[in-house]
């Protein structure tokens, strides 16, 4: 089989898979003449091929797969026929708990709440149901509490090919800086009226 | 009647505390205890004013926060030696708040990642209640099994709160009965649950479930459930016209 006959077929392979294709899918769908490492190099050629020709549709590498998509830019055209718009998008508590669970798994429940300093009971849940998170197994200390990890569906929400492709807590500090300049001098002035909470809380 | 509504300005104490933090332009590492204290409780007070409820969380940090600020007003001489062997309080607190920060920083980087994923689209999965029910036979389900599912459905909706709403939509039964039209249309059938997948949030669960109840009064759609209590099916009515004009 040649390299063209293989992205042939894994063309079509991506054109009807409702997931991300894996490239262990591929290879026992293609056959022995192709390794894993060369069906991900002939998928990410085909990507470039794609972006090169700027065609209405795109090859992405996400969740440890690839997966056909829509250009981006072709959002409300495409939306305009299905009316099938993605809404859901999750509230800051249910990202906040899952960046922790991403860069701490596996960790417990109590463990999550104590980074946010609130119950996170009602969030587990939803992340739960939604797939994004998955109970990896039980610590083994007193009461063995459930713990929990990101799911491969976690990776495709977010666009990421694997967990590796997190930027570090280190870089995320770089990128952000200090959170305001500290006042030279004088680091413990009097309160502002600014800071009234009656004020704060009318200006919201 | 006290009506508690749930405070969604912040989220915990440690949110408030960040708040704090960034109103007074301060740096987390040289946080103020004593002025941060204050402003706490002033925080408390005032949701206290307006009746919102206060999670119990809030009321921990205060104890700390005061806590803190009591020994700081003590000269070191007067702890005793186990007090002095603990790890200083104030550096635990900075260090849980820059803990923090960070992941409000990895949470609000998920979140552009989220929205650069959300125009990518791609082929729908296949409705499986529906594929799976096709060789059975089919009976036909009545108000009270819709009215079953529908509240079987509304039960488990308590979480989907905790979605915020991108587009701010008032949703009526005729716009979903038109969208629920072209959809039967579409693809033939649909599962009960299929129906609601989208909402945003239970006035527009309501208005789809009125615009299906619509639907079935002018017979455009017929509703089958292969057996009690069993998935209901939404197909598309081909036993006789329609009678749209």
């Amino acid at each position: 089989m040649t390299d063209t006959e293989a992205k042939r077929i894994l063309e079509a392979l991506l054109l009807v898979s409702d997931k991300p294709l894996l490239l262990e899918q591929a290879r026992e769908t293609i056959g022995a003449d192709f390794q894993e490492t060369d069906l991900r190099r002939a998928l990410l050629e085909m990507a470039e091929e794609y972006a090169a020709a700027n065609r209405g549709m795109r090859i992405v590498e996400v969740a440890e797969g690839f997966q056909l998509v829509t250009d981006p830019e072709l959002y409300p055209y495409v939306t305009r026929l299905t009316h099938r718009v993605k809404t859901v998008r999750l509230s800051r508590p249910a990202l906040e708990t899952l960046a922790i669970i991403a860069y701490r798994q596996p960790l417990t429940r109590v463990e999550i709440e104590q980074v946010r300093g609130v119950d996170a009971s009602g969030v587990l849940d939803t992340l739960l149901k939604f797939n994004l998170i998955k109970v990896t197994g039980r610590k083994e200390v007193v009461g063995r509490p459930l713990l929990y990890g990101t799911t491969r569906e976690f990776l495709d929400h977010f666009g990421l090919k694997s967990l590796e492709n997190l930027p570090t807590l280190e870089e995320l500090k770089a990128m952000a800086g200090p959170v305001a300049p500290v006042p030279a001098g004088e680091p413990n002035e009097p309160v502002n009226e600014s800071t009234n909470p009656q004020s704060a809380a009318q200006a919201d | 009647m006290s009506y508690k509504v749930k405070l969604e300005i912040f989220e915990g104490p440690l949110d408030l505390l960040l708040h704090l933090v960034k109103q007074n332009h301060l740096e987390i590492a040289q946080i103020p205890i004593a002025q941060i204290t204050d402003q706490y409780l002033k925080y408390l007070e005032l949701m206290q004013a307006l009746d919102l409820e206060i999670a119990g969380e809030f009321l921990v940090m205060a104890a700390t926060l005061m806590q803190i600020k009591s020994r700081m007003l003590l000269p070191p001489e007067v702890l005793t030696p186990e007090e002095a062997e603990e790890p200083d309080p104030t550096q635990e607190l900075i260090q849980r708040l820059l803990e923090y920060q960070r992941f409000k920083q990895a949470a609000e980087l998920l979140s552009t990642m989220e929205k650069n994923r959300f125009v990518q689209l791609s082929r729908p999965a296949a409705p499986d209640g529906a594929a799976a029910a096709e060789t059975e036979e089919l009976k036909e389900a009545s108000l009270f099994d819709l009215l079953n599912a529908f509240s079987l459905f509304m039960k488990g909706q308590v979480s989907r709160e905790l979605f915020h709403e991108v587009i701010k939509d008032e949703f009526t039964v005729e716009e979903k009965t038109e969208i629920l039209r072209n959809l039967i249309q579409d693809r033939g059938k649909l599962g009960f649950s299929d129906l609601f997948g989208a909402a945003k949030n239970t006035l527009e669960i309501i208005a789809t479930f009125l615009a299906l109840l619509e639907l079935i009064r002018l017979k455009e759609i017929v509703v089958r459930q292969a057996q009690h209590f069993g998935e209901i099916l939404i197909l598309r009515n081909t036993d006789e016209l329609k009678t749209t004009a």
